[in-house]
């Protein structure tokens, strides 16, 4: 009976890994996750009542954990400077208001974020590998990540191919990942690798469990949730499978593993949410930039109003954030 | 530490009103008891809330005499949607005033306010609101239409405003009129339910609310003038009542003791298992009857179990029961806690293991930290007797077979819960336990359309659903 995996600190995959079979076999063997129960649960962290100090805590915590984002087709150079400045200063009014993390943009604009963001310390992510569907050949794949390092990129947001990974392909889903993870690496360079698999599409949390396991045997970085253009985005229950993945994991090889929802997320009290899950499931440790990041476009300027409103008392309104 | 501490968030207590004292609510008003007044305390401080009329037996009389009239003049003869409109009237009212329901139970009872708001009080809504839909249908209910006549309740400290939903609503739907004793620690929202009673201008004696302890119950339960009794608390006392009515032709419903087993297979879905093992026993700090206070769990993934379930309860918030982000409440009263010490200290002593969550206990009032015990054999008194606490009994097996024996291995019989992801097992197992409620890959579920109660010592009749129309109808035999 394939049960529970706690192969303990310091765990070969090479096993695990060394043909579909024994790949499909291990993750088959990992818990299910009951859909009702994971959905209580994660509605129940939903009621914590976050206030006065704690809500200042987790406000600026969250704001430091954006990866502000565009991702559309009619994105330019300049919406990408305004984006690239917001990162770096997001209320121009208080100088006491932490940076985002990121900004996260496709890689022909990663040149254009670079110049404006120089050494100021919030990163450039780019996403790779024929986002959003991820349908192309795995060359291209490559070369789109490479370009996206080469350029600047610190971060690569790949996504996985799902059509392999639904079909039962799993090996294929590894070894692409593995190239992709390689790939980051160019010369002096190396980014940071997020997995996104878009769970959207992959329906059910046994999936999205059996992806979290797969991405990070494979390497990832980070797991996230979603690409942002399939609905659902990212939930409070897919993102708890994927923060009890990223705890099992740690307790098996020892290893943290960061993750991202992305995607719907728009306003300060759902951050706030996401946030004590990380705290209740995953643990204090994942509270950082470093292990847990928003992926999401107009989250940060809710985030701005209720800082604000937080110090001043007032609630200014939309007027006073700018628009990007 | 954490990162980020949960600032206090508690829950606004002037939203109630309580008073210095209060009387016996009988024929419709509020009337003094004959008795010694009693105090009512905050169990989470030990403040005393107010002081409450104690009825004796001449009360009692009065009492049953009221509910009697009611039922010939009034609530008998009443066609069923008229009765109806009652209920639901008095359902609404609770929906309007359920966050004052919600802060009084928890100041009286010492659970928290999470629990009392969205557990509590919406399910006590969910059930006048259920049988107000029979009172017009009793046709259909399988159990002909004709009451019983004047029903005498008794019902416990742990949910004490939902045990009186479970009584009152069915009673009352099926023409029925009442006299219910709430216990005397948690009488409070029982008297503010007497209240909403007035407000909804229910007809005078249709119920009837006396305060007091055991021998009010008592002269309640024995009053000649009763058709059908109800009780639900410890299977000591229910014995008595069923001595105490034995020769007579007084109806009777029994829910009692459990000493429920919670089995979790090696092929479980292990998060959702330890989070159903945890409501399972600390939810209402394991004051429940159905509390899945043994758990068993297959040898060959019990380390597993444990390391997750001792990892989930370090995060459970215990105090102040009004802070909406607290977890686990207050223990009852001062003999709750001496009881479950006495056991714990039994389970130490009898060679099991304990383990605490690390959590700081405030100075005053009574309180337990949730606790489990490894190593516990069948034998012992922490796998037998009911702790109604906090505390829960580990055990292991190896086969479904040896499950299934455990489980069913005690005098009692009220619910059991299985995890695993094979549905074929999950039929087998349920058809084999000896229990009233069989959770799959859940626990602790409450619906008013579901019928509930026990096997064995833990009672017999069943409350909610259609089944509990049975207790309060002729054609119900139970």
């Amino acid at each position: 009976m394939p049960t529970i995996s706690t192969p303990g600190v310091g765990w070969d995959f090479s096993d695990v890994t060394r043909s579909d079979a024994a790949l499909r076999r291990f993750l088959h063997g990992l818990p299910g996750v009951d859909q009702v129960g994971a959905e209580a649960r994660a509605a129940s962290l939903g009621t914590r009542s976050i206030k006065t100090t704690a809500k200042e805590q987790a406000l600026d915590l969250a704001i430091r954990m954006v990866d502000l984002t565009t991702l559309e087709g009619q994105d330019t150079p300049g919406k990408v400077r305004a984006l690239a400045s917001k990162a770096m200063r997001p209320d121009p009014t208080d100088p006491t208001c932490p940076a985002t993390a990121a900004v996260c943009v496709y890689p022909d604009l990663v040149g254009v974020a670079k110049d404006t963001l120089g050494g100021s310390g919030v990163n450039i992510a780019a996403v790779a590998t024929a986002f959003p569907s991820g349908r192309a050949a795995r060359d291209i794949k490559l070369a789109d990540t490479q370009d996206a390092v080469e350029a600047g990129a610190d971060e690569i947001d790949m996504v996985i191919d799902r059509g392999a990974f639904l079909s039962g392909r799993y090996l294929e889903v590894f070894e692409e990942i593995v190239a992709v993870r390689e790939a980051c690496t160019q010369g002096e360079r190396s980014a940071h690798l997020k997995v996104i698999f878009e769970t959207g599409e992959l329906q059910t949390y046994d999936n999205v469990r059996r992806a979290s396991w797969l991405a990070m045997m494979a390497g990832g970085h980070f797991i996230k949730t979603s690409t942002g253009k399939v609905q659902p985005a990212a939930t409070l229950p897919v993102t708890m499978i994927m923060l009890e993945a990223v705890r099992d994991f740690r307790e098996a090889t020892g290893q943290m593993v960061g993750v991202k929802p992305a995607g719907g997320i728009r306003t300060a009290k759902d951050a706030i949410k996401y946030l004590v899950m990380v705290n209740e499931v995953a643990g204090p440790d994942w509270l950082d930039p470093d292990w847990f990041r928003f992926g999401a476009s107009t989250l940060l300027n809710d985030l701005l109003m209720q800082r604000s409103k937080m110090r001043t008392g007032r609630y200014s309104g939309p007027d006073y954030v700018t628009l990007d | 530490m954490s990162i980020f501490e949960y600032a206090p968030a508690p829950e606004s207590r002037a939203v109630v009103d309580i008073k210095e004292s209060y009387g016996l609510f009988v024929n419709g008003e509020f009337t003094s008891g004959a008795g010694t007044a009693f105090k009512t305390v905050n169990p989470a401080t030990e403040e005393v809330l107010a002081e409450v009329a104690e009825a004796d037996a001449s009360d009692v009389d009065r009492a049953v005499k009221a509910a009697r009239k009611a039922y010939d003049k009034v609530w008998g003869p009443m066609p069923g949607r008229e009765r109806a409109k009652y209920l639901y009237r008095i359902a609404r009212i609770i929906q309007e005033r359920s966050r004052e329901l919600a802060v009084l139970e928890t100041l009286d009872n010492g659970k928290p306010i999470k629990e009392a708001r969205d557990v509590d009080v919406p399910t006590v809504a969910g059930h006048f609101f259920y049988y107000a839909g029979w009172a017009d249908k009793l046709k259909h209910s399988g159990y002909g239409t004709t009451p019983l006549g004047v029903a005498g309740q008794v019902i416990p400290w742990n949910f004490p405003l939902l045990m009186l939903a479970w009584k009152v609503a069915p009673a009352l739907a099926c023409g029925n009129t009442v006299v219910l004793k709430p216990a005397e620690t948690t009488p409070l929202t029982a008297l503010l339910f007497a209240e909403i009673c007035q407000q909804a201008d229910l007809p005078p004696g249709v119920v009837n609310i006396l305060t007091g302890a055991g021998e009010t119950g008592r002269a309640i339960v024995e009053h000649p003038g009763v058709d059908k009794v109800a009780f639900t608390g410890s299977t000591d006392v229910g014995k008595a009542i069923a001595r105490a009515v034995a020769g007579t032709d007084k109806r009777v419903t029994l829910e009692l003791g459990g000493k429920a087993a919670n089995i979790v297979f090696d092929d479980a879905p292990m998060d959702q298992a330890v989070e159903g093992i945890v409501n399972g026993i600390f939810f209402n700090q394991g004051h429940v009857c159905c509390a899945g206070s043994r758990l068993l769990v297959q040898e060959s993934v019990a380390d597993e179990v444990l390391e997750r379930l001792k990892r989930r309860m370090a995060t459970l918030r215990l105090g102040d029961p009004l802070d909406k982000n607290t977890d686990v409440g207050a223990i009852n009263s001062a003999a709750q806690l001496a009881r479950i010490r006495e056991l714990s200290e039994a389970g130490e002593a009898e060679g099991a293991e304990r383990w605490s969550a690390p959590c700081d206990l405030p100075s005053s009032g009574y309180w337990f930290a949730p606790t489990l015990f490894t190593g516990v054999s069948q034998a012992h008194r922490i796998a037998r007797e009911e702790i109604f606490g906090p505390v829960l009994s580990v055990l292991t097996f190896r086969t479904p077979s040896e499950a299934v024996e455990k489980a069913n291995n005690t005098p009692y019989g009220l619910s059991a819960g299985i995890w695993t992801e094979k549905g074929s097992r999950i039929l087998d197992v349920a058809g084999r336990l000896r229990a009233g409620v069989v959770w799959a890959n859940t626990f602790n579920k409450f619906d008013p359309t579901s019928p509930f109660g026990g096997y064995k010592e833990s009672g017999y009749g069943r409350e909610g659903g259609r089944h509990g129309l049975a207790a309060y109808l002729e054609g119900g035999q139970a």
